[in-house]
């Protein structure tokens, strides 16, 4: 959780009272069920891991949803910038000998 | 003529307990849309409605129980505040006792109930479910062993808060200790035994509220030590809710509770 005492550098008066009354994001992550992956389910503001929690529960499980939660400060991801999506992503469309095309995936595997 | 004439000890006993879990989820519910924050707004309709599905059953088997054809809508739609047997701390205003019955809430003094009284449904549904004396009734059993762990997470959720604000700004605290202080006085009433008390646990359908105490007394404790918050001294009132005398709160929720169904007797979605 950012200090909640000091202005950050440039900061307008009154954007730092504006700070402190906004809590962290926080990303969640479900696992629906036993033997699932964590899926990330949406975000949340809370004020520390404990709290999001908390409110991931009542927010994002209230119709069964999950047995299990993960919560993620939003700030600790790092993520791909979509400008670069042509360069990262495109040149996989071609190589169609990486794509696991051939094989017939049996029924009793679930989940894939 | 009247089978509602003379109440038994078990369903004034049910309603006691059903009427509670309506009339504080009546109140939460309050709250919805009105919340602090989008996700509290949310957890805190989650509670309400939990209390409501409590109510519900309790009612349903208040009214089998009773044998007079009322089920859950007529007792909850149809009474008048008289009739209601919750405890008065239920039925108090989410503002607080000063600002009086107004829409907008104070969340200090809706925690603190939250955590008073749910503390207190935790040792109640853990004495009907549990062993090694559970209640005789199969059904009221089985109601409190549901509804022990939806209980079990209001007390958490409201104890979080507690020491949240307790433990938190010098404003939060004193919103916190002044809700202590106005609430306190009204648990005394949970755990006042009287002759319907009595009767419901000697005949192993009920269990004593006075041995409770000290187990509710423990767990709050520790909440409010946490909390920095300092446990008000006890006092002699006992509110009369559960004999149907009440303040002057529960005429308004009732109004608006109950006004549709009043209207509209055989409306069905």
């Amino acid at each position: 959780m950012e200090s909640k005492l000091e202005a950050k550098p440039g900061e307008k008066p009154g954007e730092e009272a504006a700070r402190q009354r906004e809590w962290p994001l926080w990303e969640v992550f479900i696992r629906s069920k036993q033997g699932l992956d964590h899926r990330h389910v949406g975000s949340l503001h809370a004020a520390d891991s404990a709290q999001a929690v908390q409110m991931a529960r009542d927010v994002y499980t209230r119709r069964m949803e999950g047995v299990s939660i993960w919560v993620v400060p939003s700030n600790a991801i790092t993520a791909s910038d979509p400008d670069d999506k042509a360069a990262m992503f495109d040149p996989a469309a071609d190589k169609i000998y990486r794509h696991p095309t051939f094989y017939v995936l049996p029924k009793e595997v679930e989940h894939m | 003529m009247d089978a509602r004439a003379v109440p038994s000890p078990q369903v004034e006993y049910l309603l006691r307990l059903g009427d509670s879990a309506l009339i504080l989820g009546q109140r939460l519910g309050e709250w919805t849309g009105h919340g602090p924050v989008l996700e509290e707004d949310i957890a805190m309709a989650n509670v309400a409605l939990d209390l409501i599905g409590q109510a519900r059953l309790l009612l349903s088997h208040a009214g089998a129980l009773e044998g007079a054809g009322r089920d859950e809508d007529r007792l909850a739609y149809f009474r008048d505040a008289r009739e209601f047997r919750n405890f008065t701390i239920c039925e108090l205003p989410n503002s607080g006792l000063e600002k009086g019955h107004t829409q907008s809430g104070d969340y200090a003094f809706t925690i603190v109930r939250n955590l008073l009284f749910c503390a207190y449904q935790v040792q109640l549904w853990q004495a009907l479910a549990g062993l090694p004396n559970p209640s005789n009734d199969a059904q009221l059993a089985g109601i409190a062993a549901k509804s022990l762990k939806e209980s079990s997470y209001h007390l958490r959720h409201a104890a979080d808060w507690t020491v949240r604000f307790g433990d938190g700004t010098e404003e939060s605290h004193a919103r916190a200790q002044a809700a202590l202080d106005a609430l306190w006085p009204y648990t005394n009433e949970l755990f006042a035994d009287d002759a319907v008390d009595t009767a419901a646990a000697q005949s192993g359908f009920g269990a004593l509220n006075a041995p409770l105490r000290a187990p509710w007394l423990a767990q709050v404790g520790a909440v409010l030590e946490e909390a920095t918050l300092a446990r008000p001294r006890d006092s002699a009132f006992v509110s009369t809710g559960k004999s149907g005398l009440h303040g002057e709160h529960l005429d308004f929720l009732l109004a608006e509770m109950q006004v549709l169904p009043r209207a509209h007797p055989e409306a069905v979605w």
